[in-house]
Order: C-alpha cells, then sequence, then structure tokens
C-alpha cells in the first residue's frame, strides 16, 4: 500500500489551511458586511456563528478527510459507493471557482502594479470599467482578450502549478509558509500606517458603533452565518482534501478551532484596515463614510483606488493593499487546484505532476473567457450561482447525509479518540439542528429571491445559461465521473 | 471613536484573537502534529 503525502508539520497544514480559508471575502466582504448589519453589533451573531457552525463543521470536514484519507470523492465513497457523486459535485464547483477566482487575482497582481504610479489617475471608476477591462455591453458580447490580464493570469495559474506539481510538502506548504505570514506582516504594517490617517477614527466608528436593534433581524444571523460558511472554504472539497495529509495521530479539534479563529481574527483585522481607509477618504473629500463604504469588486478596483489618490505616499499604502489581496487570493487557488487535482489522483492513480498539468492547462484555457471584455460581467454571474447555489447545496447536502443518514457518531468517536479537547453532544447538536436549519434557510431563501428577481437586472437567458445550469451540469457530470471505473479502484493510501 | 464602538472592537478582538492565541498554546504545550 502506498505511503499518502503528509503535511511536514502541524504549522504548515494550519499556515494552509488558514491560507486557504483567508481569500479576497475576508478583506472586501466583511467589512462591508459587519458596516451593513449593525456594525459592531454584527460580532454578536458573527461570534456566535463562529462557535456553533464554523468551529464544528471545521472539526467535521478535518475529521473526515484525516479518517478517510483521501479527497472529497473518496471520502464519500467511503461512506457509501452511491454518495460519490455529492463529491465530485463538490470538486467541480471548486474547479469552476479555480477559473475565475484566477482572473480576480490577476486583477489584483496589475493593479499592484498600476498603484507604482497610480496609473488608474484622478478617475479609477473610468479606467477600471474602461480603459483596464473595456466592459462589454452583455456576457455574451465577449469583446477581445484583454494582454494584461491574460499575462497576470498566466502568472497566477503558474505560481499554482509550481506549488502543487512540488508536492503537499515542498510545494504547497512550502508557498503557504511564505505568503501567510508575509500577509499578516503587510496587513499589520498597513494598519498601523493607515488607522493614524486623518478621519481614520471616523471610518472605525462607522465600522464599530454598534446598532443592536438589528439584532432582532433575522437576516442578520443568516448573514452572520453565510459569512462564516464562504469565509472557511467548508462544503466544496477543499479542507477535505488538505486534512488527508494530516498524520493518523493529529489533534483534529484544536486544529480546526485553531483555524478558524485565525481565520475570523484576519477578517477583523482587514475590517479596521478597509474603514481607516475609507474615513480618510471621507475626511478628505468631504463625504460621509456611509456614501464611499462598499463591498466587492466596486471597493477593491474603484473606491480603494480613488481612497489612495486622497492620501500623502499614495505609492507604499497601494501596492501593500494590492500585495495582499495578490497573495490571500494565491493561497486560496492553490487549495482549490489542489482539491481538484487530489481527487483525480485518488480515484484514477495519475502521478501528481501529469494530473497537475492537466488541470491548471484546462483551467487556463478556460480562464481565456474571464479575460475578455465580458469577463467581468460572466464572473459576476457564475459567482452569484456558485455561492448563493452550488457551495450552500453542497454543503447542506453534505450536512443532511452526515447528520441523519450516516450519522456522526462515528466520526465524533474519531476526532475525540486523537484530539486534546473533546466534542460531544453540543457538537452534534450545533452540526443536525443550528447548521442545518441556517443553511436550509439561507438556501430556500436565495432560490426564492433569485427566481422572483433576476439576479443583477441581467437577461433570463443569460442567467440560465451562466447560472441556474450550473448546478444540473455538475450533477450529470459528477454521476458520469463517479459511474467511470477507477483504474485501480480508489488507491490505497496509508 | 465611541465608548461602545472601543468595546465592540475589544471584543472581537479578544474573542478571535484569544481563542487562536488559547489554541496555540495549547498545541505547544501538548506538542501533537
Amino acid at each position: 500500500m502506498a505511503q499518502r503525502e503528509q503535511w511536514g508539520s502541524r504549522t504548515g497544514f494550519v499556515l494552509a489551511a488558514v491560507g486557504s480559508a483567508i481569500g479576497l471575502g475576508n478583506i472586501w466582504r466583511f467589512p462591508y458586511m459587519a458596516y451593513e448589519n449593525g456594525g459592531g453589533a454584527f460580532l454578536i451573531p458573527y461570534i456566535f456563528a463562529l462557535l456553533t457552525a464554523g468551529i464544528p463543521f471545521m472539526i467535521l470536514e478535518f475529521g473526515m478527510g484525516q479518517k478517510f484519507r483521501g479527497s472529497a470523492p473518496k471520502v464519500f465513497r467511503a461512506l457509501g459507493e452511491k454518495w460519490e457523486w455529492l463529491g465530485w459535485m463538490q470538486v467541480i464547483v471548486a474547479l469552476v471557482i479555480s477559473i475565475y477566482y484566477v482572473a480576480v487575482i490577476g486583477w489584483t497582481i496589475n493593479y499592484t502594479g498600476f498603484a507604482l504610479n497610480t496609473s488608474w489617475g484622478a478617475d479609477p471608476k473610468a479606467f477600471f470599467f474602461g480603459d483596464y477591462l473595456g466592459l462589454s455591453k452583455s456576457p455574451l458580447a465577449l469583446g477581445g482578450i484583454r494582454w494584461s490580464i491574460l499575462a497576470a493570469c498566466t502568472l497566477a495559474w503558474a505560481i499554482t502549478w509550481l506549488a502543487i506539481t512540488s508536492g503537499v510538502r515542498k510545494g504547497i506548504e512550502r508557498a503557504c509558509k511564505i505568503l501567510i505570514p508575509l500577509l499578516f506582516v503587510l496587513v499589520l504594517v498597513l494598519i498601523a500606517r493607515v488607522v493614524n490617517l486623518p478621519g481614520a477614527m471616523t471610518g472605525l466608528n462607522y465600522l464599530f458603533h454598534p446598532d443592536f436593534s438589528k439584532l432582532a433581524d433575522f437576516s442578520v444571523w443568516a448573514d452572520a452565518y453565510g459569512q462564516i460558511f464562504f469565509s472557511l472554504s467548508i462544503g466544496f472539497s477543499i479542507m477535505l482534501a488538505y486534512s488527508s495529509y494530516l498524520p493518523k495521530d493529529s489533534d483534529i479539534n484544536n486544529n480546526a478551532a485553531m483555524t478558524v479563529f485565525i481565520n475570523c481574527g484576519f477578517s477583523l483585522l482587514a475590517g479596521i484596515m478597509i474603514f481607516a481607509v475609507l474615513g480618510n477618504m471621507a475626511n478628505a473629500t468631504g463625504q460621509d463614510v456611509a456614501d464611499v463604504a462598499g463591498a466587492g469588486v466596486g471597493l477593491a478596483f474603484i473606491t480603494i483606488p480613488a481612497a489612495i489618490n486622497t492620501m500623502p505616499a499614495p505609492v507604499f499604502v497601494g501596492t501593500l493593499f494590492f500585495l495582499c489581496l495578490t497573495m490571500a487570493g494565491v493561497s486560496s487557488h492553490i487549495s482549490i487546484v489542489e482539491a481538484v487535482c487530489s481527487s483525480f489522483i485518488d480515484k484514477f492513480g495519475i502521478s501528481r505532476k501529469r494530473t497537475a498539468t492537466l488541470v491548471c492547462a484546462f483551467g487556463y484555457v478556460m480562464t481565456l473567457v474571464f479575460t475578455t471584455g465580458s469577463g467581468l460581467l460572466i464572473l459576476d454571474i457564475v459567482d452569484h450561482f456558485i455561492n448563493n447555489l452550488c457551495i450552500l447545496g453542497l454543503a447542506l447536502a453534505e450536512i443532511l447525509l452526515l447528520s441523519y443518514i450516516v450519522g456522526l457518531d462515528d466520526i465524533n468517536s474519531h476526532v475525540n479518540a486523537i484530539s486534546d479537547f473533546k466534542v460531544g453532544t453540543a457538537w452534534r447538536l450545533c452540526l443536525k439542528l443550528v447548521t442545518v436549519a441556517v443553511l436550509g434557510y439561507t438556501f430556500v431563501m436565495n432560490i426564492v429571491t433569485d427566481l422572483g428577481t433576476p439576479y443583477g437586472g441581467y437577461a433570463q437567458s443569460d442567467l440560465a445559461l451562466l447560472g441556474w445550469s450550473l448546478l444540473p451540469v455538475a450533477f450529470v457530470l459528477a454521476l458520469a465521473v463517479s459511474r467511470r471505473q477507477a483504474a485501480y479502484g480508489f488507491v490505497r493510501q496509508n | 471613536m465611541t465608548t461602545s464602538a472601543i468595546i465592540m472592537l475589544c471584543v472581537g478582538i479578544c474573542v478571535t484573537w484569544g481563542g487562536a492565541a488559547f489554541c496555540i498554546r495549547l498545541a505547544i504545550k501538548n506538542n501533537r502534529h
């Protein structure tokens, strides 16, 4: 029986898991989510979600990956031959994410260069949509390839390929041991710089001043749980793959708690960084912080460049900010692609180098679509449906299967036997009741909302082609792959 | 910043980074993989 690759150290594994969890969402989604949902008061449902869903789900995923020593399809097949397709669905969703996520990393790489001479000029919005993206009018009017974006995406795919082909210990672990500490240092340096700027405290007051009346609104709690799920990389095969490389006697529960706490702590630091910058911008332009606050692509590539324009030494802050985004994105991208590669390696017994080359080459070709003039529009639709439908649906299916069909007793005994602190009834109730209820509610509400109002004002045909079709297509493909005879059955490893 | 904003900031930092520090301390103490 072959020996499965293993992490070189506990630090290496935790840094890799943290690197996977910390992504662009921590920097551009959490701060606005907190601000919109009661400011400081949002921390109460957020911490509650962290304790009742984030840590329990992470323990579950780490425990399953480590117990069955395999990627998602192998884990689900171990639970029952008929469930392998669920693992492949998670892998296909991960593959789709890896294809469009790299486009955003490409933008951050380009903007790191632009920040050196504030190339976006006095009107960052016109620059981003016009000069840089050459935005098309509709998702299917592709326009030409934007060569600077393609070059940056090539670099991002090359880094990921290099990390994965070099192996778990020499590639992924080594990359994360450099990227993650550096990311924290850069964010702390940035915070030290921006909190001293005029208006920064006003920005922080907007972020942390609590509006406790919002806690009575159920949607605030749903948003808190959603933020925890989206930011932890759970429910779509990544943490299963990473934990499958843990030694047999690893401490599952503490590693899971550590990963979740560090990820959420980083989100808080990112919130301080972003709102200090926004406060300074509001102060410089005579606006209210509420007028400049935003999230996502608009925040990162329009508002922040505009804020950087108003700062002393814009090159310093701009370069560091986009470097942070790039590092957060690259470490997450490596984990997403590894989840895909490890599944094919497990099932078909192909070498790591060959698998990584095939997956990265396929992903790279598909990424070309996102480097065109309509890249942002397609990305917007695909990302919306992947997050709101696919990831939520698959996480819900996973938790329902584990909680009500397979049962949690075995995995509970397994993690307790090898962990420093134990989990029991509370852990099972959090998964069976709290997590299922919140995921189920959010999943149904998302479907109802999207059926009622076409997302983003796009044409129904575009939404059907690029959004609604994702889940059924993934299901058919997953079923097809799961029914294929594996080369040697699933590769058995110690 | 208002006092309530400072309190919420401290609560957030204490729970997340305090939790992380506790876990790291436990890991170092028990010296496990």
